[in-house]
């Protein structure tokens, strides 16, 4: 087997999720006017306008909607990679999924393409996300969106991992609704997206700890010193870490002779 | 030949090093009010090298012309103490009257105009002789204090009064009182003294007066979106040398307005610490340091940009600010 296929099936993958994204209208604006309806609606409702205080990697006084935009820019990938594994779903429903795994290739490679492709969709998400909202008004150092990219990279792998994970689990297209109950709004709610986390340690240190250990949060602040040009390590580490740990279960998962999928019996 | 090139270049890059720390060269003081200290910052690296004990309730700062001194109102002390900047030592006291809050060192570097907030006038001491020359009747609670760049005019405001006074710096006469809104804090003449500018603290508005009739020819106020009004409080005025702006430091609004110095129109807030009151510029006036009193902190304003880029932890109740280039 030449390593031309598997540059093949890459760019065959990451094609067809462009496509796809770029196609559907509809869910291209979704992708948008989600981040954007918190971002200038409810941002705008809870706004401080005297100041949220100084936390790393802050290092003057910032309105509420400079600091959840880190948070909404997690938001963007965390749905991303719940959409990618809704469609995951779909395909297999459909049987679209069987005419990718009859390619001779590694299954754990096809789930690893599906993965980097959903990462590139969600990357442009997040990028006309902050065009829009540098128009209104909400602008980060400019060489803070360069390193901003390789954040993205990282969360948005972990992030889409999860999601493979999720697919992997999950039976039929019905169950997707719980799936959004039980894991987008804890993992999004008990994060540093939306409050700092010193806040919510104020109000119960239960709560902060659960906040802490959620990948999401080292998602979000690995992000948010990024835009900064600052370097969060802990961030990273828990972050990249969670990444293999989804991606390996999710591998476990779509392994016919062991995982989920086989207790599926598809 | 190799020594001589490699020396070169080591010259001319030590050169280059020098003339680029030179420009940014320049060390910010600020008083302390609760403290009872003065917070040195070092202008490159935006960080607080040193924190000096001064008297009780440092608040008004003002520099000699030569830089070589640094006037401290100590208001609890009851007197306005000199300072050495090369040693940081206190050389001495001046009569200063009871409670001095603000003051202005007159063009001739020797007159010091001095606000007595307590008792209702305006002292004029010689820093040389450190003797009293002259005490003023004004109206109540005086605090505000400038001197047109002629030196001719030193005009003061008066808190409760709610009046801008005009007094000739010659006679130690009152030639005018005007009327300004509410609680005025703070005057500044723009450089060729054609137009002063005056803050009502709880009025919540900046005066513009023409200085050669003394009649104002405008008012600004403030809105800031998500703030109640009752917040605008502005207090110091800093205007750049070039009559391109003026900054307004708002309060516990928590912001600095950006005001046209021409249509006088305000065209930006930035938002720095909590109950900012004071500003200085550094000597290029490229950037703004502002006084945030609850927060204990000084924002860095950007002014290329208008970008507040940092905020410097200080002492508690930070209260004026100079800049010694």
């Amino acid at each position: 087997m030449s390593s031309n296929l598997y540059v093949t099936a890459l760019f065959g993958i990451l094609w067809r999720e462009i496509l796809r994204f770029v196609k559907q209208r509809e869910r291209f604006i979704a992708s948008l006017v989600r981040p954007l309806v918190w971002l200038l609606v409810f941002a705008a409702g809870f706004r401080a306008a005297l100041g949220v205080s100084i936390i790393p990697p802050y290092e003057t006084y910032i309105t509420y909607e400079v600091y959840i935009t880190p948070g909404l820019i997690g938001m963007i990938q965390l749905f991303n990679g719940m959409q990618n594994s809704l469609s995951m779903v779909y395909d297999r429903e459909m049987g679209s999924m069987r005419i990718l795994l009859v390619t001779p290739l590694p299954r754990w490679y096809l789930l690893l393409c599906r993965l980097l492709s959903a990462t590139v969709v969600s990357i442009l998400q997040v990028y006309t996300f902050l065009l829009v909202a540098w128009f209104f008004d909400i602008q980060m150092p400019v060489m803070g969106y360069v390193w901003l990219l390789p954040a993205l990279i990282v969360s948005g792998l972990m992030l889409g991992a999860v999601g493979l994970l999720i697919s992997s689990a999950i039976k039929q297209l019905e169950n997707f609704a719980g799936i959004m109950n039980f894991v987008i709004f804890p993992m999004f709610f008990l994060s540093s997206a939306l409050y700092p986390l010193w806040k919510m340690q104020e109000s119960s240190e239960l709560l902060f700890r659960i906040c802490s250990v959620n990948p999401f949060t080292h998602a979000v602040e690995l992000i948010r010193h990024a835009l900064y040009g600052k370097f969060d390590g802990l961030s990273l580490a828990v972050t990249a870490g969670s990444l293999v740990f989804f991606l390996v279960l999710a591998v476990y998962g779509y392994n016919p002779a062991r995982g989920f999928v086989k207790r599926m019996g598809s | 030949m190799f020594k001589n090139i490699s020396r070169a270049v080591l010259l001319s890059s030590s050169l280059l090093i020098a003339a680029g720390s030179t420009a940014n060269a320049y060390t910010v003081y600020i008083s302390n009010e609760k403290d009872n200290t003065i917070s040195v910052i070092d202008g490159h690296s935006l960080e607080v090298t040193k924190t000096m004990e001064v008297g009780e309730r440092p608040r008004g700062i003002t520099l000699s012309k030569d830089y070589s001194k640094l006037f401290i109102c100590a208001s609890d002390s009851d007197t306005v103490q000199v300072m050495d900047l090369a040693t940081g030592k206190i050389l001495h006291d001046l009569p200063s009257g009871d409670d001095p809050e603000q003051f202005s060192l007159h063009p001739d570097n020797r007159r010091l105009f001095i606000a007595n907030e307590d008792d209702n006038i305006v002292t004029v001491v010689d820093t040389e002789s450190r003797t009293v020359i002259a005490q003023v009747d004004v109206g109540v609670e005086p605090e505000g204090m400038a001197i047109s760049p002629d030196g001719k005019i030193a005009v003061n405001t008066s808190e409760t009064t709610n009046m801008v006074h005009w007094i000739d710096t010659e006679t130690y006469q009152l030639i005018d009182n005007t009327l300004v809104d509410q609680r005025p804090r703070h005057v500044e003449f723009n450089k060729e003294g054609t137009v002063l500018w005056a803050s009502a603290e709880i009025g919540g508005t900046v005066s513009i007066f023409d200085t050669a009739t003394r009649i104002e020819k405008k008012k600004i106020s403030f809105n800031i979106k998500g703030i109640h009004k009752d917040r605008i409080q502005p207090v110091g005025v800093k205007l750049t040398s070039d009559g391109k702006y003026a900054f307004v430091a708002l309060g516990p609004a928590n912001h600095i307005a950006v005001v046209d110095a021409n249509t006088f129109e305000v065209k930006d807030y930035l938002l720095v610490g909590r109950r900012v009151w004071h500003m200085a510029f550094s000597p290029d006036e490229k950037r703004m340091f502002t006084t945030n009193g609850v927060s204990g902190d000084v924002s860095v304003v950007d002014i290329p940009s208008m970008k507040v880029i940092k905020s410097i932890k200080v002492g508690r109740y930070p209260w004026g600010a100079v800049v010694k280039p």
